[in-house]
């Protein structure tokens, strides 16, 4: 019994890693602009699915991951630049719109990675083995370790970034009061920018980190971007620490309930928490209190 | 606050001269019906013509609740679903008549609405998209899952509907029902904008502020509206469900929900005809791009988003505005 909850809860906080990545880059952009940027999961995917590509190419598997993250990076430039600034020129651009757009852009990346890449589903090779590890009843893949390392790291890097560097504390400053931040000098439109190449590089991370066990496909982006989405709800929309405990959080509860309830309805978690949620507790657990009631 | 600049460009003394090409374009509408099947009465044809039709319905209804609510539904495709089902299990697991099932499925899925739409449009901002999008995919697992009853994704038979004794089938027959369905959604929501409740919901996406100060409950009036574009859909379902005669969970999918979204926008959000036109447009185009399958999804973006960088309010409203200027 105590060997399964184990399993469980170690499956748990590697799906749970996984979505507080996710949901880390939803905060990010929300911050920035309110919009919730529906093609989050899309960065998932072009991580995971470059990173393939790459190896395939012959390249090593350490470069093929940097590469993969990077060319994440340029993307989600890309999509602030041409898709989200034109419509943001003036402020005329209302958080529906914007939406819309992210929703379109989600579309697109899908698009382009069936016609681009193919529809089929690929797998990269273990960062380093893939002979399960005993630990106290459970067994565990190397590659949990390292999708836990590396969320750590990112979490602990990005704490870093928003709390020691003059760009980290001006997209916060941003986060907090457009207007203000504009008139410290801050060019909310390369806070925009910046915004998007960080949520697309967490996404991206978490797509080459998953790989390995969860499997990649140019549609694999879909779930696991609303799942993210749910975590990020949960914890509270903006929050950073909320993300990685909504996260975690999803992740057990996911592992849990399909262990022990229904592994049919596993999907359904993330959906069902959203909905309790925006029931219950509008601000997530660590959003703002007593959010706006009309 | 578009949609706000629209309402205020159609100054007062003009109304009552916009009744005449109000009339003037559900003439248009009917005589289009008609013509379909004159013109062109072979099955595929039609079956393309329902197919739409059944679209734009869902999607008229859909647009009084992105264009005149502001709020966006990404579930809307599970209201679809959720009418299709519910009236083909009532009907073929407990037996009911289907002229009795298909309004009761309505009528079900229009409580659900209420019950998800009540605590969640209380809140500011746009949490109907979340819940919407929650209840969607929830909707399209539980079809997908319990086939003991919906017969998972290989789908479930439909028994056919009767009406007074005789069968409805065929597709010249559903034509005729499914167009004057479509003729009646498009003009009820017509006059529902030009009535005091269109008057009130214009109001709300003006300034919500204002329109509270003049006693305008925002809530209430968006969580009408937002049961009622539900119920639409619903029923478009059930029509779908008896027409086709099978169903499948992919009706209820996320992305089908994103598509609805689509045709709304880029047909024209607050704007009826454009909800059409959008319908029309946005299910033709897959039918004649057959050739470029692979690329269909890559398309639709493109389109979605060209549409809100380049027209953001959407194509029929930008070229009435266009040929207003020409004049």
């Amino acid at each position: 019994m105590g060997g399964a909850w184990l399993q469980f809860v170690a499956g748990g906080l590697t799906a749970g890693a996984i979505y507080a990545l996710v949901a880390l880059g939803f905060s990010i952009v929300y911050n920035a602009s309110h919009a919730i940027n529906f093609a989050q999961g899309e960065f998932v995917m072009i991580g995971g699915m470059g990173a393939v590509a790459l190896v395939a190419l012959g390249l090593p598997l350490a470069l093929a991951v940097l590469l993969a993250v990077a060319g994440a990076m340029i993307v989600g430039l890309l999509v602030q630049r041409l898709a989200l600034e034109p419509a943001q020129a003036g402020g005329r651009a209302d958080v529906v719109t914007l939406i819309i757009i992210t929703i379109g852009v989600s579309l697109f990346l899908r698009g382009l990675a069936q016609v681009v890449w193919d529809k089929r589903i690929h797998t990269l090779p273990a960062f380093s083995g893939s002979e399960p590890i005993a630990i106290g009843g459970a067994r565990i893949v190397p590659q949990s370790l390292w999708v836990l390392a590396g969320t750590a790291l990112a979490v602990l890097l990005l704490g870093a970034f928003f709390n020691r560097t003059l760009a980290g504390k001006a997209m916060r400053a941003t986060a907090i009061n457009p207007q203000a931040a504009q008139l410290m000098g801050i060019s909310t439109r390369g806070v925009m920018r910046a915004s998007f190449a960080l949520a697309a590089a967490l996404g991206a991370l978490g797509g080459v980190l998953t790989a390995p066990i969860t499997f990649t496909s140019y549609e694999a982006g879909v779930m696991l971007g609303l799942k993210g989405f749910a975590a990020a709800m949960l914890g509270g929309l903006g929050s950073f620490g909320g993300a990685v405990v909504g996260g975690l959080l999803l992740g057990l509860l996911e592992s849990l309930g399909a262990g022990f309830v229904s592994s049919a309805y596993k999907d359904a978690i993330a959906f069902v928490v959203i909905l309790a949620v925006l029931f219950f507790l509008p601000g997530g657990l660590f959003g703002a209190r007593g959010s706006d009631r009309v | 606050m578009r949609a706000a600049a629209i309402v205020s460009e159609a100054p007062a003394p003009r109304r009552a001269a916009r009744a005449l090409p109000r009339s003037g374009a559900l003439l248009l509408l009917a005589v289009l019906l008609v013509a379909v099947p004159l013109l062109a009465p072979n099955a595929y044809v039609l079956e393309v013509a329902i197919v739409i039709a059944l679209n734009a319905i869902v999607c008229v209804g859909l647009n009084l609740l992105i264009g005149y609510a502001g709020q966006i539904s990404l579930g809307h495709a599970g209201f679809f679903a959720l009418g299709a089902y519910a009236s083909a299990l009532l009907a073929s697991r407990l037996g009911w008549p289907v002229w009795l099932a298909m309004p009761a499925a309505v009528a079900a899925v229009a409580l659900l609405a209420w019950l998800v739409g009540r605590p969640t449009l209380r809140l500011k901002g746009h949490y109907l998209a979340m819940a919407t999008l929650g209840l969607g995919v929830i909707v399209s697992i539980v079809l997908t899952n319990e086939d003991r009853y919906t017969g998972g994704p290989d789908g479930m038979p439909v028994p056919p509907l009767v009406l007074f004794g005789r069968t409805l089938q065929g597709e010249s027959a559903w034509y005729v029902v499914i167009a004057a369905v479509l003729w009646l959604t498009v003009w009820g929501a017509l006059n529902l904008i030009d009535s005091p409740v269109g008057r009130a919901l214009r109001a709300l996406h003006g300034s919500e502020v204002a329109a509270e100060t003049a006693g305008i409950d925002s809530a209430k009036w968006k969580l009408r509206v937002f049961v009622l574009s539900a119920a639409i859909a619903a029923a478009a379902g059930t029509l779908t469900a008896h027409y086709a005669g099978f169903l499948t969970p992919a009706k209820a999918s996320f992305l089908h929900s994103v598509e609805l979204v689509i045709m709304v926008v880029f047909g024209g959000m607050a704007s009826v005809w454009g909800a059409v036109v959008g319908a029309g447009v946005l299910t033709l185009l897959p039918q004649l791009l057959t050739a470029l399958k692979d690329y269909e999804m890559m398309s639709f973006g493109a389109i979605l988003i060209a549409t809100m960088i380049f027209f953001p309010r959407g194509i029929v409203p930008t070229l009435a505005r266009w040929l207003q200027r020409g004049r």
